[in-house]
């Protein structure tokens, strides 16, 4: 992965994250939370920065990374999709609508768009399960979505 | 309460939310406020009524009507009908599917009559970010009663009499767990609530804690004290934002009722509780992983014994229970283990909640007796199969339960039924499936979130799985073979017996399953190169039939390919080589003239 150069003010407001939780290592996941909460995605400069303010090593901090869903390593599109692949979702054609996206955007799941615009990504369950299949933009959320409803959608954020 | 005269009880769950019901909030706010009725009518946001498929739901009291698919443009309507006029909306209410009778009460609704509701009694009837609601509504009545009338031991034997059994699936008898906690001294204990409900399609514990969160506050204070812990941990899914904001207001509330902190009720007993926030990861609902995430490491599950109960969270003795297991507690205090126990099976008591999904009429939450037949949920409350299909299959207990058929419908539902007929309770998901859905497809999405959920700890559900859902994969796209079945059963049985954890010790489930009750699906892949349910992309083609098509061109319109060509008013045409198979074309015909072969 590519280097960034982390911005001085930013290393200072995740040594100010991991002072708010005591530099503990046992509140890593808290400090992951907040530190993708400000910054929006985990690239290997935070996790490096948060490593050495718990005082852990940096496998430690990108293994817990890695192993949860939640965070991610790549920023996000302007306006994340997330199709849910919830069972209930699944059974009433989740999948369908998933390639969809995927065919339109012409990018694969976890991935953004080169204009940073849109990525796509999977959900397990938002529990609006009386709406499947569902999709979420943002914070916004589409029910009883088709795969012929995905040009429409889509072109709401276009603008 | 009092004050008002009449109460509007708006669904504030994530589905009806989704649905628009802040905005409904809104408009039924002003409209109120326009006709100067602010203090006679109160408008209230609660947790979920359950009848997903008809939301967003209105409720108005003391009158009980019940208003199914709201939308914020009715509100004035309702006000200047319903509550001006005392008319009821007809148009609103719910008419029953079957007779056609308009039903305004929902205690006479199919979907509402079977339902005990204990776990849920407080969720759609309360405002959740009140604690005087809760109060009013015997909350904390039982913490009351324990700390001054019943020893910790009292309070143990009364939950082990109830029958109370693990509702997040696992099925362990509660008070024996919380005697174990009990049993082992230590400086420091800690009580966990498990709200990391990782099961995709099961709502329930989510729809508690935003329904109705002191239920569960008090329950882990009644539990703390029967262990000696001061401190409770609850560990919640980050993607459930309602939840946690719910959690945390009634924490501070609870905190400045004296509910919880020092000396609570004036008895010496200290509680209080914190938030830990999940990351997803579906393994987490497992106790021990669970714990590891708390410590802020990779949620791997350890070996048992030690059990959480002699050495959990920093090493110290720690009570895990599940959010709907809690929120039974107050209940069996209040009322007594031998109401409690009246009702169930015989081995497993009181009631379950259950997500229900998938092609059925009602998608909703319930909440039933154990011992309530599959039929009668499907059927009965449920509303039966979407669109008039066949019922197929029913997959109880989330991504790693077993898929039921016609022939299960009459089994009663309790933890040793379901584990009998190759499922299992879990969390509570039940899907349902039609004649639409193929099983071997099935089986494979399963297989695939297990996948990407093992930990990778243990070889057997790391590399087991991954080749399970190899084989699976081979099968759906019509290369498997007859010995690919017998090795699919084989494998299954080597991860279930020898995998670390609950999961990769039920992941094989819908497989063998499926296996089991769908063979000859299997073998229609295998041998006919054909999936029965027309779901397997690489086994199928869209095709218009010439005969059916009148050439109204909304197939051509709606295909996301241009792949349809047709004259208006004459037969149309799909380019199978263009095709995409998505069913766009199918699902906006008219005519039935698009089938897959």
């Amino acid at each position: 992965m590519a280097k960034i150069k982390l911005a001085k003010s930013k290393v200072e407001k995740l040594v100010e994250i991991c002072k708010s939780f005591d530099n503990k290592g046992s509140e890593l996941i808290n400090v992951l939370h907040k530190a993708q909460e400000t910054f929006g995605y985990l690239p290997a400069e935070v996790q490096e920065t948060i490593a050495r303010e718990l005082n852990v090593s940096v496998a430690h901090v990108y293994g817990v990374v890695t192993f949860y869903s939640f965070f991610s390593m790549v920023p996000k599109g302007e306006f994340p999709i997330s199709i849910c692949m919830g069972t209930a979702c699944y059974v009433r054609g989740a999948e369908k609508v998933l390639e969809e996206f995927k065919r339109q955007l012409n990018v694969p799941v976890g991935e953004t768009t080169e204009d940073g615009k849109f990525s796509i990504s999977c959900l397990r369950c938002v529990g609006a399960c009386g709406l499947a299949p569902v999709v979420t933009v943002g914070e916004r959320v589409y029910g009883r979505v088709s795969a012929g409803d995905v040009a429409d959608i889509i072109k709401e954020y276009q603008k | 309460m009092e004050k008002y005269k009449m109460h509007i009880l708006i669904c504030g769950g994530t589905g009806c939310r989704a649905s628009a019901s802040e905005a409904i909030q809104n408009n039924l706010q002003e409209a109120i406020k326009a006709k100067g009725l602010d203090d006679e009518v109160q408008v209230v946001m609660t947790g979920c009524f359950g009848f997903c498929e008809k939301g967003p739901i209105v409720k108005i009291l003391p009158d009980n009507t019940f208003y199914v698919e709201v939308k914020p443009e009715d509100a004035e309507e309702l006000i200047e009908e319903h509550i001006v006029k005392g008319r009821k909306v007809m148009r609103l209410l719910y008419v029953d599917p079957e007779n056609k009778e308009v039903i305004s009460d929902s205690k006479h609704m199919g979907f509402y009559k079977k339902q005990i509701r204990i776990a849920l009694r407080n969720c759609g009837f309360i405002n959740p970010e009140n604690l005087d609601e809760y109060i009013a509504r015997d909350g904390y009545a039982a913490l009351g009663k324990c700390l001054a009338e019943m020893t910790p031991q009292t309070v143990i034997d009364e939950i082990k009499e109830s029958g109370l059994r693990g509702r997040g699936g696992g099925g362990f008898p509660t008070g024996l767990k919380w005697e174990f906690a009990a049993k082992n001294i230590a400086d420091q204990k800690y009580v966990v609530c498990n709200a990391d409900e990782g099961d995709p399609g099961a709502f329930m514990d989510r729809s508690i804690l935003e329904g109705d969160p002191h239920s569960v506050l008090e329950a882990m204070a009644i539990c703390a004290y029967t262990m000696g812990a001061d401190k409770g941990l609850i560990y919640i899914r980050a993607e459930y934002p309602l939840a946690i904001t719910r959690l945390k207001v009634a924490i501070k509330q609870a905190r400045e009722y004296g509910l919880l902190g020092n000396d609570i009720l004036g008895s010496g007993f200290n509680f209080d509780v914190e938030m830990r926030y999940g990351a997803g990861a579906f393994v987490c609902g497992e106790e021990t992983a669970l714990i590891h995430s708390m410590e802020g490491l990779r949620g791997e599950p350890t070996v048992k014994p030690p059990f959480p109960a002699e050495s959990g969270y920093n090493g110290k003795p720690t009570n895990v229970n599940n959010v709907e297991t809690f929120a039974n507690i107050p209940v069996i205090i209040n009322k007594g283990a031998s109401w409690f126990n009246k009702i169930g099976s015989e081995k497993s008591k009181g009631t379950k909640v259950f997500a229900l999904a998938g092609k059925i009429n009602n998608v909703g939450l319930i909440e039933v007796p154990m011992g309530t037949t599959l039929r009668e949920v499907i059927y009965e409350i449920g509303g039966g199969i979407k669109d008039g299909k066949k019922f197929k299959a029913v997959q109880t207990g989330g991504p790693s339960g077993g898929c039921l058929t016609e022939k299960h419908l009459d089994t009663p539902i309790d933890f040793d039924n379901l584990l009998a007929v190759g499922s299992m309770m879990g969390s509570g998901g039940m899907i349902v499936m039609d004649e639409d859905d193929c099983m071997v497809s099935m089986a494979k999405f399963y297989l695939e979130f297990t996948v990407e959920e093992s930990c990778g700890k243990c070889t057997p559900c790391r590399v087991g799985n991954k080749r399970l859902h190899e084989i699976l994969d081979k099968i759906t796209l019509g290369n498997g073979t007859k010995e690919d079945l017998d090795l699919l059963r084989n494998l299954s049985n080597v991860i279930k017996d020898t995998s670390l954890c609950g999961l990769g010790q039920t992941s094989p489930n819908p497989v063998l399953s499926t296996l089991d009750n769908f063979y000859d699906e299997y073998l229609a892949h295998i041998v006919d190169h054909r999936c029965p349910a027309g779901q397997c992309k690489a086994l199928m083609q869209y095709v218009i039939d010439p005969e059916l098509c009148v050439g109204c061109t909304l197939c051509a319109r709606n295909c996301p390919v241009d792949c349809i060509s047709g004259e208006r008013k004459e037969a149309h045409l799909i380019d199978t080589s263009k095709c995409i198979k998505c069913g766009a074309c199918m699902e906006k015909c008219k005519f039935n003239a698009i089938s897959i072969q």
